[in-house]
């Protein structure tokens, strides 16, 4: 049995993880057709599954593919106790992007989550509701306020346009991903000192509750060799 | 693992206990509407409660205990004065991994009574530490009460006192404030900046050049906090003394009767705790009368800080001694300020705990040779 590698199925991610491996010396291409979405790798006893990127994590997590290329945002929200159920084999060096917590750029009051928590207080008072903060990002956003003590706000789900919310009216604060700020700056809004949830890139995943045999072993051994030699 | 059908024989004995000492036995509904719950826990409870959705009512909770239906059972039409037990389950997620239960069943008993709150407190106490006798386990004690007497006598402004009084349950929190209040720990840059700027060009002229007004937070909200801060730079920070003897009490761990002569200590430096300081002598009292021995009983400031914001009082616990792996076996208090809350203008004293039967049943077991 060869060991399953899950790659994003299009667009820049795609593009940029087969050429990460290119560079290692592993070339990966699509098989048949543009559309079909199977790929065969040269050189390595790994078979290519090409999926969304939103749910490698999921495929990792139930151990369908051994290995998955994937955003570290995604997997830490979706998987629960992420580092139990995967192991981070390499940051890959793009696809950066930040979650970070912002506010109107009005709020020249509010500099730090101790201004936020500060404010969540007195909006609810005055408004007779919890102040709401936009995202997709429920699980990271809620444990990363918990652990800052952050209180009396609530999460709206928004998945997607969630830099719009805030000039609608539908929240007061958004958390979301941003790689230059420029969609925030747009949006009037700018970003917490301390707002910074996760800085998030593409990563090489292995996922520990895939089967890993003898054959498997072996076969990561050869690859992690390749991508050892080639990374330093 | 003990059949469910064993459990709830477990359960039914205790229901029947507490029946016996004069509760009525109530029924709560599994699915609960997830507005009050998010509106008196926060977003916390979306962490820790089952969410579902109904087309119909929206979204729903997988009952994540018991006080929340019962108050609101009281508060619409319950006659004074009350007492409740209710037998069923309860759910709650589980870390990844922990491997502890995320349905398990729980007995509750639950008074309302405004005649003599400390008694109150005694009985739900006493009534609890019978039920469990038989297990040997360790009672602990707290009084939520202390801790915020505490902070309303710090010598400070009005919103330092409620900022710290909000963050009581938040003890890193907490300490981050008194450090910044006691001026141990100094004003973060941006914030020193912001005043600067603020007395060099005026409050309006700054929030004129910011931005646009978006969202429902308004520019004269952005102004009455900036008034705040600028007040609130210039209020003395609380005194050294007066941080310490606070760190004193929070950090108190005594059997009753010494609590009781430190807290009496306490209050010649802080004499605005005498009040709390004298309900925490006739609860010991009332203790007494109820046929407690509080000569060895633990008293921890800080105990309940951690769990369960709506607990304002007297608040109690009952552990497995040497078994940290187990949660408690019974949990329990005073949650006056949540009666105000779910009662749309009224209120009423309240007291009450639960316990959870499969903890019983297995240390029974435990202990049979």
């Amino acid at each position: 049995m060869t060991i399953r590698l899950g790659v994003p199925s299009k667009g820049r991610l795609m593009d940029k993880t087969f050429a990460w491996f290119a560079e290692r010396g592993l070339e990966m291409r699509r098989s048949g057709s543009e559309r079909e979405y199977a790929a065969t790798v040269d050189g390595a006893d790994v078979e290519l599954m090409l999926l969304s990127a939103g749910e490698i994590p999921r495929e990792l997590a139930a151990g369908r593919i051994h290995l998955g290329v994937t955003g570290s945002d995604l997997v830490r929200e979706r998987i629960p106790a992420w580092d139990q159920a995967v192991e981070v084999v390499a940051p890959m060096g793009f696809g950066h992007a930040d979650l970070v917590i912002a506010v109107p750029r009005l709020w020249i009051d509010v500099a730090t989550l101790d201004d936020l928590d500060a404010v969540a207080a007195a909006f609810r008072r005055r408004h007779g509701f919890r102040l709401r903060i936009a995202t997709k990002y429920h699980r990271l956003v809620r444990e990363f306020l918990r652990d800052a003590g952050v209180a009396d706000y609530q999460l709206v789900d928004s998945q997607g346009a969630t830099e719009g919310t805030v000039a609608h009216g539908t929240a007061e604060a958004i958390a979301d991903i941003t790689s230059s700020g420029e969609t925030l700056r747009a949006n009037h809004l700018k970003i917490l000192d301390d707002g910074v949830i996760h800085r998030s890139e593409a990563t090489l995943f292995r996922a520990r509750g895939a089967t890993w045999g003898a054959a498997e072993r072996r076969a990561m051994d050869d690859l992690s060799r390749r991508l050892v030699r080639t990374t330093v | 693992m003990t059949p469910k059908s064993a459990l709830r024989a477990e359960a039914a004995a205790l229901l029947a206990f507490f029946e016996a000492a004069g509760a009525v036995p109530v029924e709560a509904d599994l699915l609960l509407p997830a507005d009050t719950l998010l509106d008196l826990y926060g977003e916390d409870i979306r962490a820790r409660a089952y969410v579902t959705h109904d087309p119909d009512r929206g979204e729903l909770m997988l009952r994540p205990d018991f006080t929340v239906p019962v108050v609101q059972m009281h508060m619409a039409g319950g006659a004074e004065p009350a007492r409740y037990t209710y037998m069923g389950e309860v759910f709650r997620t589980q870390a990844a991994g922990s491997g502890r239960p995320s349905e398990y069943i729980q007995v509750g008993y639950e008074v309302f009574d405004r005649a003599d709150p400390t008694r109150a407190d005694a009985e739900v106490f006493a009534l609890f530490a019978q039920a469990l006798a038989p297990l040997g386990l360790r009672a602990v004690t707290g009084d939520m009460g202390i801790l915020m007497a505490a902070v309303d006598t710090l010598s400070t402004t009005d919103a330092r006192k409620a900022a710290l009084r909000r963050h009581i349950w938040r003890p890193r929190r907490f300490r981050a404030l008194l450090d910044r209040y006691t001026g141990r720990v100094a004003l973060p840059p941006a914030r020193a900046q912001l005043i600067r700027a603020m007395q060099a060009q005026g409050a309006g002229a700054l929030i004129a050049e910011a931005g646009p007004e978006i969202g429902l937070r308004s520019a004269q909200e952005v102004a009455e906090r900036l008034a705040a801060l600028v007040a609130d730079g210039a209020a003395p920070p609380i005194g050294a003394a007066e941080a310490e003897v606070l760190g004193v009490i929070l950090s108190l761990k005594a059997a009753l009767p010494d609590a009781y002569e430190m807290l009496c200590d306490v209050c010649v430096d802080l004499p605005g705790l005498a009040p709390a300081v004298d309900r925490f002598a006739a609860r010991i009292e009332a203790l007494i009368a109820a046929g407690i021995d509080v000569g060895e009983l633990p008293f921890e400031a800080s105990f309940g800080r951690t769990t369960m914001e709506y607990y304002d009082g007297f608040v109690f616990g009952f552990l497995a001694p040497g078994r940290p792996d187990l949660p408690p076996v019974a949990t329990g208090g005073r949650y006056d300020a949540m009666t105000r809350h779910l009662g749309g203008g009224r209120e009423i004293p309240a007291v009450g705990g639960v316990i959870r039967p499969e903890l019983v049943s297995r240390l029974k077991a435990e202990a049979r040779p």
